[in-house]
């Protein structure tokens, strides 16, 4: 099969963002051989002249072969959120090719080929939305210029379906197998030239696709981290410190390699402090023919550590502490608006609440493993990855190769939540294959996984609102204190950091004239990461309770004070109030993704309407509302609750609103929000971690406790708004505002307020 | 044939000697479900079944459920797009396989009591429930 190549000082044209690659560079992305063209999506910025500044750096590839086989790269990790099918059909419906024949291959972790992979902060959508489409109307262009000049038409009657280009007036349709190869020698248009697809012209965009995957899954075929093998692979299970920052003093191994598979037993170094966000923890590794084997002789290690200086950390004593500061005295303000001291001094009724959540761990149903070879100088990995260009520069320094030396293949992730992008367990299979010079599959059990996770960090907040004579709400004061993510890689930070504070805290959206918001001092005794959603659960679960609060003392309806307090129709910026620093926006130029009162008031009206809002319910029912924006995405959220004599709380209706801009993937944005409800119905009513003697309490899924079907909300209803905004993501906006308002649900029905999650632990 | 530990919990047996890796791992405990499958028409928690226990019974993995992967659950969790990442999938399906193998149509309450021991951390319960629902309204009680 002929193969049409293209050298690449033709595709760095100017100003375009789409160009030819070389038959080379797709053998790297996908190992794909068929002949064909190939097409690149770069995101590199151009200046006012259109010259490109910066390195080359392509992002997505598509390939169509002379035999008309489509061919995507999905470049994210798909952990749940439909990613490898959600951005591949983007390319599809713009390319009009035959979805039921594209083949997608999962790209390895590699920067300079497909810039960002780590997938997490729900931005995969809309950081590459807007490039994949051009990826497919590109090659649609070149495909149709090539049909139309062959049929002596004018390309303008031209189009593409089911992976044929088609000439509208004569029905004439020629396959893009045919077309290909001349197509391969057409210059790319110019960004400007690129004609996308009108939204009536979609053919899957907006619309519900299932899973490329689905198959695969129910059949037991699908290939997790787990799942992964090599020939002549081994199994090593760890023993690792159970306080962070601890190491290995000394070790006895007599009855672990008395087990028959044993093979060999070895200590790992571990980061120490600061524990880092990509390291080991300090522990010793049993190398084994088989799982079990490895279990079995890790338990029967005995190992004496050097705790180190975590080893008298206690959790309820520290939240304990925390209670004192947060409502004790001034914090280190970050966000100021007005006078909030005049605004307390003028109050009418002042009301005071403190809001206490525990350290959750991520629990993905899939432990973190990773699979390693090394040989001749060269490392090969197959994770469960949300970040493989992060797991290969870690492992690259770890080993000292150069990173062109070590290959990430990325499985899927039996759950990702954020812990698989920490690439600590991949690191340890990495040395422990350069060190035993066997492939090594790492391992870990549900027990290191509920032990040693990345945590979300506990968190204890104290809100004063003031209501003045007015009965207005004329001043809100947070103050915050929790075991910061920076401090997992800088034991001295003792305060949230700017991106923490951005997630649900200064963001705060009400027009309230004087607003303070102050951090205190809270020590990290335990590796800290992000969880799906990260700070705004805790934020938000403060703030929107607290609202539900103040609408009860102005006699106002929580919707409706909502919508009052939100003002009237305006984008806000935070910036000019924010003490030091800038609002980071997750990222984007808030010119580009401004903070739109209206879009919240949209879903805040469009929940109150599904749901049912305002009517009456009998004794025990009760609903309550909560709204929030996060990852640039609006969120409204009604739950319904009923709770029993004894206290039961059962879930019978969620309704969602959602703004997320263009929807892409009907049924999957649904799904994440029935799973984002279930997600933060665990946190709420049942999961927490605990240290005592600086090691974490809690084993297993009987100790840690996440939803089961018979607890777990039953109807969940997503209410999309028709939107041609700019698209953004999913995964973790549904989060946040559940937990809220469930307990404002659980107020209505009995009377009680919530100030500490999971709801189990109020008294 | 493969030689194991007696002690080696079914499950090691199924994934690391024999290759059958449809069956996942997931607590070691009994306490998630991932790792379901059947003993004769019995659903059991393979990571807690000693190899030595189970004798001369026969085990039915998600390979064996059906031959084409068309299993009326199966096509049901298709029809539902049930998974999210998938993981739990083949114990959910497992799980659900033995309820309706003894109680053909189950009501919502023993769906939800007998699903109870396989836990989703995406969060698919309800479209598993109604997956479940489909398959049972095309059998016969």
């Amino acid at each position: 099969m002929k193969y049409l190549a293209f050298p690449k000082k033709k595709q760095q044209r100017v100003a375009s963002e789409v160009f030819k690659a070389t038959r080379r560079d797709f053998l790297k992305a996908g190992g794909m051989l068929a002949g064909g063209f190939v097409l690149g999506v770069s995101l590199f910025s151009c200046d006012n002249k259109g010259n490109k500044k910066g390195p080359f750096a392509p992002n997505v590839y598509l390939k169509i072969s002379d035999s008309g086989e489509v061919i995507i790269i999905a470049h994210r990790s798909e952990m749940g959120q439909g990613i490898r099918t959600s951005l591949p059909l983007v390319v599809a419906d713009e390319l009009g090719a035959d979805w039921g024949k594209v083949q997608i291959v999962q790209a390895e972790g590699d920067e300079k080929k497909y810039g960002n992979q780590n997938t997490d902060g729900s931005f995969s959508i809309r950081m590459f939305y807007k490039p994949m489409r051009e990826a497919g109307a590109v090659a649609k262009q070149l495909l149709i210029q090539v049909a139309a000049k062959r049929w002596d038409v004018p390309v303008s009657e031209c189009d593409t379906e089911s992976s044929q280009v088609i000439h509208k007036t004569s029905a004439r349709k020629i396959g893009f197998g045919e077309l290909a190869g001349e197509a391969a020698e057409l210059p790319v248009p110019a960004a400007k030239d690129i004609k996308l697809k009108s939204r009536a012209q979609f053919s899957m965009i907006g619309k519900a696709t299932s899973i490329i995957d689905l198959p695969a899954i129910t059949s037991g075929q699908a290939v997790f981290g787990i799942d992964a093998a090599v020939e002549g692979m081994k199994v090593a299970v760890i023993k690792r410190c159970p306080v962070v920052g601890g190491s290995v003093k000394s070790f006895t191994d007599e009855k672990t390699r008395a087990i028959p598979g044993v093979l060999q037993v070895v200590s790992i170094k571990g980061a120490g402090l600061p524990a880092t966000l990509n390291k080991p923890l300090a522990g010793v590794a049993v190398i084994a023919e088989n799982t079990w084997a490895a279990i079995k002789g890790r338990d029967l290690l005995e190992v004496t550590w050097d705790l180190g200086p975590n080893a008298s950390y206690d959790s309820n004593q520290q939240i304990k502490e925390l209670v004192q500061k947060v409502s004790g005295g001034e914090g280190t303000p970050r966000r100021n608006r007005g006078d909030f001291k005049s605004a307390r001094a003028n109050a009418r009724k002042t009301i005071e609440r403190t809001y206490i959540a525990p350290h959750l761990a991520h629990a993905t149903m899939e432990p973190p493993c990773a699979l390693a070879v090394v040989k001749d100088g060269f490392c090969e990995i197959w994770a469960c990855t949300q970040n493989p260009q992060g797991a290969r520069d870690v492992v690259a320094e770890v080993l000292g190769f150069p990173v062109e030396k070590v290959k990430v293949n990325v499985t899927l992730l039996g759950g990702g939540f954020g812990r698989k992008s920490k690439p600590d367990f991949i690191v340890e299979a990495a040395m422990l294959a350069k060190q035993t010079g066997l492939p090594i599959k790492v391992q870990w059990t549900r027990e290191d996984d509920i032990h040693h996770d990345y945590f979300h960090a506990l968190s204890v907040q104290h809100v004063v609102a003031t209501i003045d004579k007015d009965n207005k709400l004329s001043g809100w004061n947070h103050h915050i204190a929790y075991p910061s993510i920076s401090a997992t890689s800088d034991i001295s930070v003792m305060q949230p950091d700017d991106g923490e504070m951005m997630l649900g805290a200064v963001d705060f959206p009400y027009d309230v004239p004087a607003i303070r918001i102050e951090t205190h001092d809270a020590k990290t005794q335990l590796r800290v990461g992000w969880l799906r959603s990260v700070r705004n659960i805790p934020q938000v679960f403060a703030i929107a309770t607290m609202l539900d609060e103040v609408a009860e003392a102005r006699g106002m309806d929580p919707v409706a004070h909502a919508l009052d307090l939100l003002g009237p129709d305006r984008n806000i910026t935070f910036n000019e109030e924010i003490v030091k620093g800038t609002y980071p926006n997750y990222g984007e130029d808030i010119a580009n993704y401004p903070w739109e009162t209206r879009r919240m008031k949209a879903v805040i009206e469009r929940v109150a309407k599904e749901s049912g809002w305002g009517k009456k319910l009998p004794k025990g029912s009760g609903l309550g509302f909560a709204a929030h924006k996060s990852f640039l995405t609006y969120v409204a959220c009604v739950v319904r609750v009923t709770v029993d004599a004894s206290g039961k709380i059962s879930i019978p209706h969620v309704h969602y609103a959602v703004d997320c801009g263009t929807a892409v993937n009907i049924d999957r944005i649904k799904s994440q929000f029935e799973g984002g409800a279930q997600f933060a119905a665990s946190f709420a009513l049942k999961s927490a971690i605990t240290f005592k003697n600086g090691r974490v309490e809690q084993n297993n899924f009987d100790g840690y406790e996440i939803i089961r079907m018979p607890d777990s909300p039953k109807e969940i209803h997503v209410h999309i708004i028709d939107s041609e905004d700019k698209p953004t993501g999913v995964g973790e906006p549904p989060v946040p505002p559940f937990a809220p308002a469930l307990c404002n649900a659980v107020y209505a029905a009995t009377g009680k307020r919530v100030y500490q999650l999971p709801i189990r632990l109020n008294g | 044939m493969v030689e194991a530990l007696e002690d080696m919990p079914l499950l090691w047996v199924l994934r690391d000697l024999i290759g059958l890796k449809g069956t996942k791992f997931g607590c070691g405990v009994a306490q998630c479900g991932a790792c379901t499958v059947h003993l004769n028409d019995t659903a059991v928690r393979s990571c807690s079944v000693p190899v030595s226990a189970v004798g001369e019974n026969k085990i039915t993995t998600i390979e064996g459920l059906s031959e084409h992967g068309d299993h009326p659950l199966q096509l049901a969790w298709q029809k539902h797009l049930v998974p999210q990442c998938g993981y739990c999938q083949t114990g959910q399906i497992m799980n659900a396989a033995a309820l309706l193998k003894s109680n053909p149509k189950p009501s919502e309450d023993e769906i939800e009591q007998t699903m109870a021991g396989n836990l989703c951390r995406c969060g698919t319960y309800n479209r598993i429930k109604a997956a479940i629902l489909t398959a049972s309204s095309g059998l016969k009680s």
